[in-house]
């Protein structure tokens, strides 16, 4: 659950300066790289992020074009498939490839096309949560005084409410619950975590020479802010956020179990899995295949955070 | 140690208002509880109207509020809508999902240290490196996930268990919704320990109880582990609050009424003193247990003085 991952998160990444670090330009060192260069030289030889890289890219060619992997649609029903198991050896990737639903629906057809709901989810929440954190974060980091007290109250609020149990009161009061209503929810509950690493950083970042070197040199604090601390901070936001995402996928699946999650025509794989829920003493592939869908696509999300965790944060090389 | 426990006993206070003053004004602006009384039927407007008076619901939110705050520190939780009281729900639902947080941080604490400490000691060896592998394996597989592929293993292809937990949720029931509730936090426990451990391994403290001459056992035990459980208790402590709260999806999957049921019931159903109620208790078990993790520092660690 994404709380979790919150709690692991900022403790991991609980001193965030290695933006702050100069690289190490000895005399064995040909050329001085940059925190980015030297970290994608790391990530280029890393075969967790080359796995993960290939499953997000998969992913997401999937939710783009889900017609590209399957003729059949999700939402033709015909109840002469009720139920019916898999084939013992059929054709991989056909619509019976992994049987069908209680309404005779293919399932291989709706865990292809339930990949959209959950890819924009996880992305669109991470996106907003990314903005609001950061903004939050640097305004409260970089004024100090009153206003990082009131901000960071405000931080400890949020984060006092449990994460799914908020989204449930949130969602269940809208009817019709499409895409944006839940990015909408998740971001509402969930901007807190990037709001502390990157409050974190500034105050870091902000005491560092070239900052104030810049004040010194008259730059505005428009220009401080965004020319000098933003770039620096970047990286242990970066990091939370991609980690993040895959808690954000997660959540979302488990809101649609919980049913207040996506709601028809949205094809969701949490959806799925809830309405496998009653059969699974008859119909196993219903709740089993979504399920494992799920946990491919967060696992990926995961290995690929972690690998680009492992590459910019320099202590844990 | 008792100025630094009272200051932070007045900074929950803000906390404390905000969050529960959050979740008032979402379950109160969000839904509406007259309607949700009256189901499907559209409500009768004079009834509907009296029901509001009746209730206080036709104040503005801050006052409801006040007069609901002020109600709970008389020990009144209000009235959930079937006329049970709050306060019995609670009685019948905390002991619940308090053994089974139990269970669940049981085998967090037993089975994540030991994992964690054999990965650390062993680290960037092939066991090391299989661990993490499935420690990532099991952080990504989702709470409804698992719980419904070890219910169907274990009880109902093997039978070794019952699928669901009887209503008054005996210990030996609760094992298996224990795991299922403890796994994700499991595998951080595992990492955290790891990375500790593997940090602390190479102190210059290890080195000297090695070269005296202690055996490998006590040095483990008595230093290296001592050092190195100082961020797992910290996470350990969070979790505390998170399981309780978080137990919603264990407790649906397994059939427990504790206060996941009865949250998730009355979220639904817009059972509104339920559902205020049961987090204001859930925000105050969560800060104190922050509050006493970080008393819990200055014991573990003496180098940490609260002046």
């Amino acid at each position: 659950m994404p709380d979790k991952t919150v709690e692991k998160v900022t403790t991991a990444t609980g001193e965030p300066a290695p933006a702050v670090v100069a690289p190490d330009s000895g005399p064995g060192a040909a050329k001085a790289r940059s925190l980015w260069s030297d970290a994608w030289h790391d990530l280029r030889r890393n075969p967790l992020f080359l796995i993960s890289a290939v499953l997000i890219v998969f992913l997401l060619v999937m939710a783009a074009w889900p017609s590209l992997f399957t003729s059949a649609s999700p939402r033709d029903a015909d109840l002469a498939n009720h139920f019916r198991e898999a084939p013992h050896w059929g054709n991989f990737f056909s619509p019976e490839w992994l049987g069908y639903d209680l309404q005779g629906r293919s399932v291989y057809a709706r865990i292809v096309y339930g990949a959209r709901a959950s890819i924009m989810v996880g992305v669109g929440v991470t996106v907003c949560v990314t903005i609001i954190g950061t903004v939050v974060g640097m305004i409260a980091g970089y004024f100090g005084g009153w206003l990082d007290a009131v901000l960071s109250r405000v931080t400890d609020v949020f984060l006092g409410i449990p994460f799914i149990l908020g989204a449930l009161v949130v969602l269940n009061a809208f009817d019709q619950r499409s895409v944006w209503v839940v990015i909408m929810a998740l971001a509402f509950l969930g901007w807190t975590q990037i709001a502390r690493v990157a409050r974190g950083a500034v105050i870091t970042i902000k005491q560092a020479d070239y900052v104030v070197a810049a004040r010194a040199l008259g730059a505005s604090t428009y220009r401080i802010m965004f020319k000098h601390i933003l770039p620096n901070a970047l990286a242990p936001i970066i990091v939370v956020a991609t980690i993040a995402l895959g808690g954000y996928i997660a959540a979302e699946a488990t809101l649609s179990f919980l049913g207040v999650g996506l709601t028809e025509p949205t094809v969701s794989w949490g959806g799925d899995v809830n309405s496998g829920r009653a059969d699974l003493r008859v119909a196993p592939h219903t709740l089993i295949v979504p399920s494992v869908m799920v946990s491919i696509t967060v696992l990926s999300f995961l290995m690929f955070g972690d690998a680009v965790r492992n590459a910019l944060d320099p202590k844990l090389r | 140690m008792g100025r630094y426990v009272i200051r932070r006993l007045f900074q929950m206070i803000p906390v404390f208002i905000g969050a529960t003053f959050l979740i008032f004004v979402m379950v109160y602006a969000l839904g509406d509880p007259v309607a949700a009384l009256f189901g499907d039927k559209a409500p009768d407007p004079a009834t509907a109207a009296r029901i509001r008076e009746d209730l206080g619901l036709d104040k503005p939110l801050w006052q409801q509020y006040l007069h609901y705050m002020g109600n709970i520190f008389r020990g009144d939780f209000g009235t959930a809508f079937n006329g049970q009281k709050v306060t019995e729900l609670m009685a019948t639902a905390f002991p619940v999902t308090a053994k089974l947080t139990f269970v669940a941080i049981v085998i967090e604490i037993i089975v994540g240290i030991a994992l964690g400490v054999v990965s650390g000691l062993k680290r960037g060896r092939p066991l090391d490196t299989s661990l993490l592998v499935l420690t990532l394996i099991v952080i990504s597989v989702p709470t409804f996930v698992s719980g419904y592929l070890l219910q169907y293993l274990f009880g109902l292809k093997l039978g070794w268990v019952r699928p669901t937990v009887s209503t008054d949720a005996p210990l030996n029931e609760l094992i298996l919704p224990g795991i299922v509730l403890a796994l994700v936090s499991l595998a951080y426990v595992t990492r955290l320990t790891r990375t500790s451990i593997a940090e602390n391994a190479r102190a210059d403290y290890v080195r000297t109880a090695v070269a005296k001459g202690l055996p490998r056992r006590r040095v483990i035990t008595k230093h290296l582990l001592r050092n190195s459980l100082i961020p797992v208790v910290t996470f350990i402590g969070a979790d505390i609050g998170a399981l309780m709260g978080g137990a919603i999806v264990t407790e649906r999957i397994f059939n427990i009424h504790g206060v996941g049921y009865q949250l998730y019931n009355g979220i639904l159903r817009g059972n509104t003193p339920t559902v205020v109620g049961f987090v204001t208790i859930l925000v105050i078990v969560f800060l104190v247990a922050n509050l006493l993790v970080d008393l819990l520092y200055a014991v573990l660690d003496p180098r940490i003085r609260y002046a």
